[in-house]
């Protein structure tokens, strides 16, 4: 991590030559909601990672017998340690290990960084709109982080959607992040409870919640949709209806595994 | 069988089907493998319609005895890999045409 | 042995060593769903079965006629190669011997296909003499769409790959052509039992 700082934040790693599988050692564990958590891992040869990107995580067991699943990034670029967060799928194969049975000291066999297509740089000067669903909000977090620490005053919105309250992963840091007063605004939707005092949304994505969430087309914003291939899908659908670019639009589809594939 | 029974599994199906399908982003780590470059971004135009899509865009089924990606606007496929016994076999023959830059 | 994740288990796949399970699978309870595209919409009402090619007169059936044929009930075990194994399924459908009844063919292979562009080829061999049915039921119930449903082929003795879903005909041909796997890597034949899972095996 120390040689991404040395090459400067605005550093783009490699995308050339094979992804060599490397290990990073689980650090710290943080629970996030009651079935995601978020693994810390201090990976010692990370070349560094644009904010979106994901790595391919691979377990093996003492028999031979592999399994490989594909994560989102959670943290940003410059950030100390690469984060992962992972939600705990109860029919899962990989998932119930990573959030239940990895513990700290443990090594952990990935490649990456992986993407160039679903990926925000600091640099880009539109709007972000920014639509999650669940956990589809990890590679969207990425980006949010990465926006405050390059200290991009770029009008930014979220619309999240989780299921109840105590399902909105990252809340707090997201109640941070939008109380900054640097152009970002958080979204809230729950499609399976309407808590008391609730101020956010109670129902799923549609087009009047958009019309009141996005952009008018002419402010060219920049637009990445996140989450379950069903609830992309939708979401998008609905923007391209509104009269969006669909080219402006890029989306990320996440398997009934959490990531993809 | 009656079709009202017939059309409800046909949603319920189509549902599950929905959530099979990725996207191209879902093959990123695969196609460095084979192509040594990051293509999640490279754009490929469709054999058969001509549709001219980022691979981050096309539909891709990874819950298959292979890889099958297909076109987003016509859904004819793109490209195939089987990987197995040490080897790939990559068929790209409904891609016409793949732009990829050299940074 | 390189690394191993601790304490990582996997799937339960149980590498039991029993005569009704081929090399390398293990046994599955489930019915895992493998999808290569959109599953087809098939209206019963336009559906049609086929038996062409190198034949005299084509035949052609409707779903009405179709599902008036003498039909059997059959339970058999099938094996996927991405290596699950699911014993005794049932299945009820139409014999291929008897869509062939009275068919003269000099065709000693077929291509097998299905809505959607799904091809497969097989030896005609390896789909007479009660190897083969082209299938409407799975355990006593419609097979759903994902599943191959209303009507898929089911030749359980081959990788399941060859038991081609949402099955429209069989082409009776001269030449081995080879389907939309066997061309690119999976084995012209797929045996379970002698492993012939890739090219070369």
């Amino acid at each position: 991590m120390a040689r991404a700082a040395v090459l400067g934040r605005l550093e783009i790693p490699t995308s050339r030559g094979p992804l060599r599988w490397q290990f990073g050692t689980l650090a710290e564990v943080v629970r996030e909601t009651p079935r995601v958590s978020s693994l810390y891992l201090d990976v010692p040869d990370w070349q560094g990672h644009l904010a979106g990107q994901h790595v391919d995580v691979r377990l093996t067991a003492d028999d031979g017998y592999q399994a490989e699943r594909s994560y989102s990034i959670a943290s940003a670029p410059d950030d100390p340690r690469l984060a992962l967060t992972v939600e705990r799928l109860d029919d899962g194969e990989v998932s119930p290990y990573l959030v239940g049975e990895l513990r700290v000291g443990d090594r952990l066999e990935l490649r990456g960084p992986i993407g160039g297509f679903f990926v925000w740089r600091g640099e880009d000067d539109r709007p972000l709109l920014l639509i999650a669903g669940g956990s589809g909000v990890v590679p969207l977090m990425a980006m949010l982080r990465h926006r405050a620490n390059v200290e991009s005053t770029v009008p930014a919105r979220l619309l999240f959607s989780s299921r109840t309250q105590a399902d909105v992963i990252y809340r707090d840091e997201l109640s941070r992040l939008g109380a900054a007063g640097d152009g970002l605004t958080v979204f809230h939707a729950l499609t399976r409870e309407k808590p008391a005092g609730w101020s956010g949304y109670t129902r799923r994505i549609d087009e009047a919640m958009l019309k009141e969430v996005a952009w008018p087309i002419q402010e060219s914003p920049a637009v990445f949709i996140c989450g379950p291939t069903p609830f992309v899908e939708a979401a998008s659908q609905l923007l391209v209806a509104m009269g969006y670019e669909p080219r402006s639009i890029k989306t990320e589809r996440f398997g009934a595994t959490g990531g993809t594939a | 069988m009656n079709s009202e029974s017939h059309n409800h599994a046909r949603l319920a199906a189509t549902t599950q089907v929905e959530e099979a399908r990725l996207d191209g982003n879902a093959i990123g780590g695969l196609l460095r493998e084979i192509f040594a470059v990051e293509m999640t971004a490279a754009v490929g135009t469709c054999a058969f319609c001509g549709a001219v899509n980022e691979v981050g865009r096309v539909q891709v089924y990874v819950r298959a005895p292979g890889t099958v990606v297909r076109c987003p606007e016509c859904e004819q496929v793109l490209m195939k890999i089987v990987r197995g016994g040490g080897r790939y076999w990559v068929d790209m023959t409904g891609v016409r045409c793949l732009e990829f830059s050299e940074a | 042995m390189g690394f191993v994740s601790r304490g990582f288990r996997g799937k339960r796949r149980d590498n039991v060593s029993s005569s009704r399970v081929p090399p390398g699978q293990y046994v599955v309870t489930d019915f895992p769903v493998l999808s290569a595209g959109p599953t087809p919409h098939v209206n019963l009402d336009q559906w049609t079965f086929s038996i062409e090619g190198e034949i005299d007169e084509p035949k052609k059936w409707t779903w009405k006629e179709f599902s008036a044929l003498p039909a059997d009930t059959v339970t058999k075990d099938i094996h996927c190669v991405t290596k699950w194994t699911k014993l005794d399924t049932t299945w009820k459908g139409v014999s291929v011997d008897t869509l062939m009844e009275g068919v003269d063919t000099a065709a000693d292979f077929t291509t097998v296909y299905s809505d959607g562009g799904y091809t497969t080829n097989l030896a005609l061999d390896d789909i007479t003499a009660n190897k083969a049915w082209v299938v409407y039921e799975f355990d006593g119930q419609p097979i759903e769409p994902q599943h191959g449903g209303p009507v898929r082929f089911f030749v359980p003795h081959l990788y399941f790959w060859k038991s081609a879903k949402w099955v429209r005909g069989i082409r009776l041909q001269k030449e081995e052509h080879p389907g939309f796997w066997e061309s690119n890597g999976y084995h012209i034949r797929g045996d379970p039992w002698r492993e012939q899972r890739y090219w070369g095996d």
